[in-house]
């Protein structure tokens, strides 16, 4: 009897299956998307590191301005300043002219906030030279010192070859300036800055998504409806994109509008950035996945991401260029992923470099992609 | 006795085995349609392991579940579309408001639901944008049984609902149960209050230590108890003190 009405169940259900629409996962991960995004960007960590920060820093260099020499030159107080040396001196774009007492002038050059102090003397003995030109300059500031002094005796030379023009010159300059493009310090910040927040944005906000999705059981009741559980990482892996996407087009942008970082194919540049960022994405993700899936407990993740962001952080290329450290660390940056994606996002943004040209970024990119999502697969937990 | 009720679930001998733990040891037992079951038991006897198996939450080790005429084991899919869950302690996606999680769990479920009308029905129409986190132990209850019911399911199943609430509270989530079934919908739950079970439930089966020792309704388990001879060592009077408490506090809803 019971089984007859098993039977008689079943049937029915059959038929209203056939009857109603079937069920859609695509729309069921877009709920899932949905609400991450939405709950991303009510997080304040996830807009602090993903946008806020890079920001700032990019501000920050923004404001420093391009490479210029600058040097800061003390000017004695009994220094004659009516001559044409003076003068010279004066209208230098690199020269920054500084009158104080003499003490505390001598004070700042031996601390090296000054690279020289200048002193320009008549001369009362009118059979040698019009003017005597002092430099003093200090160890504390070689390279400035080095750099006054240079444009000292340009200027003596100038004067002294105004006064006495040879007959017939030795040899005479012919400088030549190609106005080649500017790379400003922003051109190189920026990418790293992109990179910065990609990995944060893929690292730790993966990990603890996951993490406490999984601990407070949230996935679990996601279990409990028909959602299948790849959807589920589809839809949260969408909404970081997408939030990656919007991050890393407002630092671009303002980077590009604001501060003039260079997109030398103009939107085409910006797509493959974006494009880039995308893959950049993908592989710190997989990261994340890791760091969720072998953390025991929560206060162990922030330790586990920082294991993996910080050192990609300072070492990668993010502020400075990774060939300044030293040759035994140079295998460290050399595997680094987001040292790739710096390098490749430079070269496209800056040279104008299409995918094919940076392929051996992508592979080894590509390389960690595989690593990590190996790893990911297997130490990944549900429950 | 009941055999005139349709069986909505069936399991026979469901066992399940964690290493060498056996947590439920080859039970058996019907949930009728449009009933109101209860699992009871202490802590540990195995209670929330079967209704996990039931929602298709963990593996059996052996056994056989059918839920309305589908097997657990190859219709799992179909099963979650009408069954509607309430966990032990579930947390719900982090920053979202009530209304913004009910429309998560309508592109999970794919209906289309009114929100507001939804939050009405548990009475929560006024925290339509508050965060989860913010709700009182009652409200969050009732939060997780609105949740429940966004598919229009053909079975509810709820986990201790009322653990941890004050009697108003409790009160209020019975009444909220008893028109769940009204509706039609058949209602499983588990848990270790006897009033509870007592007040709520037509039929329950107790369990102990991953077996079940007794089924039947809550007034033929008393009875069959007096039957034997058995009598409270203290005269039983009219009211408790669970009575006097809802006299003297009130038996509004009291979760603000």
């Amino acid at each position: 009897m019971a089984i007859s009405n098993i039977k008689d169940q079943r049937s029915k259900i059959q038929n209203r299956r056939s009857e109603g629409r079937e069920y859609n996962q695509l729309r069921a991960m877009l709920a899932v998307t949905r609400a991450s995004l939405r709950s991303i960007m009510r997080s304040p960590s996830a807009v602090v590191f993903s946008i806020a920060f890079p920001l700032i820093f990019i501000v920050v260099f923004g404001f420093i301005g391009g490479n210029n020499i600058s040097v800061r030159v003390g000017v004695h107080p009994q220094s004659d300043t009516t001559n044409e040396i003076f003068t010279m001196m004066k209208v230098r774009p690199e020269v920054k002219l500084i009158r104080e007492p003499e003490a505390a002038m001598k004070e700042e050059l031996l601390r090296g906030k000054i690279s020289a102090i200048i002193r320009i003397e008549k001369n009362l003995d009118t059979s040698k030279p019009e003017y005597l030109v002092h430099v003093q300059t200090s160890n504390a500031s070689r390279e400035g010192g080095a750099v006054v002094s240079m444009l000292m005796g340009h200027a003596v030379d100038k004067a002294n070859l105004a006064k006495n023009p040879p007959p017939k010159p030795e040899a005479e300059l012919r400088p030549e300036h190609l106005e080649g493009r500017a790379f400003t310090s922003i051109d190189f910040i920026l990418p790293g800055m992109l990179g910065f927040s990609l990995l944060s944005t893929g690292v730790f906000g993966t990990a603890f998504v996951f993490y406490n999705l999984r601990s407070t059981l949230v996935l679990k009741r996601f279990f409990a409806t028909p959602i299948r559980r790849p959807f589920i990482v589809l839809g949260e892996a969408l909404s970081r994109v997408t939030f990656a996407t919007i991050t890393s087009s407002i630092i671009i942008i303002l980077g590009h509008f604001a501060f003039g970082f260079t997109l030398i194919n103009g939107v085409t540049t910006f797509l493959l950035m974006l494009l880039l960022a995308f893959i950049g994405l993908f592989v710190f993700m997989g990261f994340g996945f890791i760091v969720s899936g072998v953390a025991p407990n929560e206060s162990v993740i922030p330790v586990l991401a920082n294991i993996i962001t910080l050192p990609q952080f300072l070492m990668a290329g993010t502020f400075f260029p990774a060939d300044v450290f030293p040759s035994w660390l140079q295998p460290v940056v050399k595997v680094m992923p987001l040292t790739y994606l710096n390098e490749a996002m430079r070269k496209i943004a800056f040279e104008g470099v299409s995918f094919f040209e940076v392929w051996q970024d992508l592979l080894v990119l590509g390389l960690w992609g595989a690593v990590v999502y190996f790893i990911a697969t297997r130490v990944f937990r549900w429950e | 006795m009941s055999t005139h009720r349709k069986a909505i679930i069936s399991v026979s001998n469901l066992r399940k085995q964690y290493g060498d733990f056996s947590a439920v040891k080859g039970i058996s037992f019907e949930v009728y349609e449009g009933e109101i079951f209860g699992l009871l038991g202490p802590n540990g006897a195995g209670k929330t392991t079967t209704l996990e198996i039931i929602e298709t939450l963990r593996e059996k080790s052996a056994g056989e579940i059918v839920i309305d005429g589908l097997n657990v084991d190859h219709d799992q899919n179909a099963i979650k579309k009408i069954i509607g869950v309430q966990l032990q302690a579930a947390g719900y996606y982090p920053n979202l408001t009530l209304l913004e999680l009910l429309d998560l769990f309508s592109g999970l479920y794919n209906v289309s639901i009114d929100n507001k009308h939804m939050l009405s029905l548990v009475g929560l129409e006024d925290k339509a944008r508050e965060k989860y986190k913010s709700l009182s132990g009652g409200q969050k209850q009732r939060f997780s049984i609105c949740t429940t019911l966004i598919n229009k399911p053909k079975i509810v199943f709820l986990d201790e609902p009322t653990t941890g609430l004050d009697p108003q509270a409790r009160q209020n989530l019975w009444q909220l149960i008893r028109g769940i079934r009204k509706g039609g919908t058949t209602v499983m739950l588990t848990t270790h209050y006897m009033d509870e079970a007592e007040q709520l439930c037509e039929r329950v089966a107790v369990m102990d230590s991953g077996h079940i020792i007794a089924m039947n309704t809550p007034d033929h388990l008393i009875d069959e108890l007096v039957a034997s001879g058995f009598e409270r060592k203290k005269e039983v009077k009219k009211a408790n003190l669970e009575d006097v408490f809802l006299h003297l506090t009130g038996r509004e809803w009291k979760d603000e």
